[in-house]
């Protein structure tokens, strides 16, 4: 196995308030290779895109990363100064978010912005950046983008800039693409389009990326292998089949089973009862445990670490016990 | 239909104004610009059935939804409730009257409840301006009803909705909607706004609460999978317009219109069947100037010569109650 692209230890990122400190991600770890998508999923709160967002070094203060490292190409980013990080940000790392009127500057031509960007970081010639930018857009899906490269942001449709968000983000062909609900605010017709877009730029180019995203849905068309988090922690991470079909923490198994999908008509959706904990109120032991249909003793006190489970690895107690499957099925 | 429906819409149009201001206009000179949001919609609405309309944003699907409840007064066409035209009903107390039959719960949790009431306030006050109750007792009583019909506490009752969470503030949202023993409740995009397990709560306890009151649902979603979990019957809306109607399990078993076979090819689902993805090429035309004839036709892989002069009529095709416009499907070129 070749080094991974992207690793991440045991990252903590934490809010510091006045009365107590706040921990948002606690010791998530995981890696991707070069071509890889690993998706991560959660519910609003789980700590998704913070988990992203501190591996690209843009926490908005007072969270800051409180322990653990992050590693680009075996090199460790997590400490790095902040003008060495924004240089490493758009030349290594690209980056994708969910509103793509946000990552563009309304008053500049998409040419324009695309064109300082590829020459912030390579040296060519305004000429050779424009043409490096219209394939670029062109290899984006956007028709005659020769026409287009002068029109503004506003003159697009949502699904067109995201387009243009994707090219820009690609621009500099960095090794690791971040991508914050990039479908989240598109149509469905839109969505699929910008899926596949993402997965085929990802697999020729060799680009890791991390999918960030609520929509089970997405990651199971799109990723290689997921994570699903739950009240900052991975509850559970594997093979995207695994993780859906042959899932091993309940939590994802009511995650899953709460999901209305096109196949088989259940009568009745999975219910997980209550809602993820609030920071301040993050219980002991399993985050999960007042909400699981399973738990008992140790989940109560201590915390699960991540183990194998199958071809997964689930933090669940239940796991450690070796639960046949079929005790194990979705809570009621 | 069997029995005469409970909800009948026919023919609904509505038109927005979207022209400039005067003087921009006539500077630039420039007409006047409609938006045609919804265009001869018709649909019927059983007893205990949900019929749900599904479509991708600016199809019109809300627009319909808020002139069923009477939100909004349709350019053309009627809704009816158990044979009463409401917008005919001339006199205010027969307008009051079907009022009461009818309800709304809307998408976002967060701006559909007021933050200075209290939640038994906000509760209480369709039983009060219906006039359904003798006095403050009763009404303090019905209120404790309904907060535990929607699972929640009746000592709730005394807090402030940015005590709840979304799910439990789309508890709230029904409880009310239901205060006035409703027949019929539309429903725009109710689970939207919430995370999926939450969502699979509120799905769930709307049908419980369908199964006990009898009530019967407009739900409107761009969710198709959401939509094939609560809807009897189902209408995809594009432009404006219904496209394709069908009972539930047809509509995903066998669709019909261009439109529905390259929407369900297109999401992405969790089943990972591996079928091939079909991208729909494309998008949404402007609504301002949609395309001659039918407005999916330049999108379409099935489009032929009557495809862009005619706009096809939703028409009933076999058994089973299913309609779809479409020239293609008519010609059997599909």
């Amino acid at each position: 196995m070749s080094e991974p692209v992207l690793s991440v230890r045991d990252l903590e990122v934490a809010f510091p308030t006045r009365r107590r400190t706040l921990t948002a991600v606690d010791r998530v770890s995981f890696d991707i290779a070069a071509g890889e998508v690993l998706g991560v999923v959660g519910e609003s709160g789980a700590g998704k895109s913070l988990t992203g967002a501190a591996v690209i070094g843009l926490l908005e203060p007072p969270g800051r990363i409180m322990g653990g490292e992050v590693r680009l190409k075996g090199r460790r980013i997590d400490n790095l100064p902040p003008e060495e990080m924004r240089k490493l940000r758009g030349a290594r790392i690209g980056m994708v978010f969910q509103d793509p009127l946000t990552s563009l500057n309304p008053l500049y031509r998409i040419g324009d912005q695309i064109i300082e960007t590829i020459r912030t970081h390579a040296r060519v010639t305004e000429a050779q950046a424009r043409e490096r930018a219209i394939a670029l857009l062109q290899e984006a899906g956007i028709q005659g983008a020769r026409a287009r490269i002068d029109s503004y942001p506003h003159e697009f449709s949502g699904g067109m800039r995201q387009r243009v968000v994707l090219a820009l983000a690609l621009c500099a062909e960095p090794d690791l693409l971040i991508a914050d609900e990039p479908t989240t605010a598109l149509d469905v017709s839109i969505q699929a389009q910008i899926i596949a877009l993402l997965k085929r730029l990802c697999r020729e180019r060799g680009t890791a990326m991390m999918l960030i995203t609520h929509d089970m849905g997405v990651i199971a068309e799109t990723a290689d292998r997921v994570a699903v988090m739950y009240a900052g922690r991975i509850a559970e991470i594997g093979p995207v089949r695994d993780v859906v079909h042959h899932p091993h923490h309940p939590y994802t198994k009511g995650l899953m089973g709460a999901i209305p999908t096109l196949g088989p008509l259940a009568e009745r959706l999975v219910q997980i009862p209550g809602t993820m904990p609030r920071l301040d109120a993050i219980p002991r032991g399993c985050a999960f445990h007042p909400r699981c249909g399973f738990a008992f003793d140790r989940c109560r006190v201590e915390r699960p670490e991540a183990m194998p489970a199958g071809k997964s690895k689930a933090a669940c107690w239940l796991v450690a016990q070796n639960v046949p499957e079929n005790v194990a099925g979705a809570p009621a | 239909m069997m029995a005469a429906p409970l909800v009948e819409a026919k023919g609904l149009t509505r038109v927005f104004d979207v022209s400039k201001p005067w003087l921009s206009r006539l500077i630039e000179r420039e007409g006047k610009a409609y938006l045609k949001a919804v265009t001869d919609v018709s649909f019927a609405v059983g007893r205990r059935e949900t019929v749900a309309l599904v479509g991708e944003s600016g199809s019109g699907k809300s627009t319909v939804a808020r002139m069923t409840v009477g939100l909004l007064t349709p350019t053309a066409g009627t809704v009816s409730i158990d044979g009463i035209d409401m917008w005919a009903a001339a006199r205010a107390v027969e307008r009051q009257a079907l009022r009461r039959r009818l309800q709304m719960i809307f998408q976002d949790p967060f701006a559909s409840l007021n933050p200075r009431w209290r939640v038994e306030r906000i509760v209480a006050d369709p039983i009060k301006a219906f006039g359904l109750a003798k006095d403050s007792a009763e009404i303090k009583h019905r209120v404790g009803e309904l907060l535990t019909l929607v699972g929640l506490d009746p000592a709730d009752g005394v807090k402030y909705p940015h005590e709840f969470s979304g799910g439990q503030r789309q508890r709230i949202c029904i409880a009310r909607a239901l205060s006035s023993n409703p027949e019929f409740l539309v429903c725009d995009e109710p689970t939207s706004a919430l995370d999926v397990s939450v969502q699979a709560q509120i799905l769930n306890l709307m049908r419980d609460l369908q199964d006990r009151l009898g009530l019967s649902y407009l739900f409107i979603s761009h969710n198709l999978a959401v939509v094939r979990h609560m809807a009897t019957r189902i209408g995809v809306m594009y432009l404006g317009r219904i496209v394709e109607m069908a009972p539930a399990a047809e509509l995903f078993s066998a669709p019909r219109h261009p439109y529905t076979r390259l929407l369900l090819d297109a999401l992405p689902d969790l089943a990972m069947s591996g079928r091939a993805r079909r991208p729909i090429e494309g998008e949404i035309p402007n609504p301002i100037a949609p395309p001659d004839g039918c407005a999916f036709h330049p999108r379409c892989p099935w489009a032929f010569e009557p495809c862009k002069v005619d706009v096809p009529d939703l028409i009933e095709r076999g058994a089973g109650a299913r309609a779809e416009a479409c020239h293609a499907v008519e010609a059997g070129r599909t």
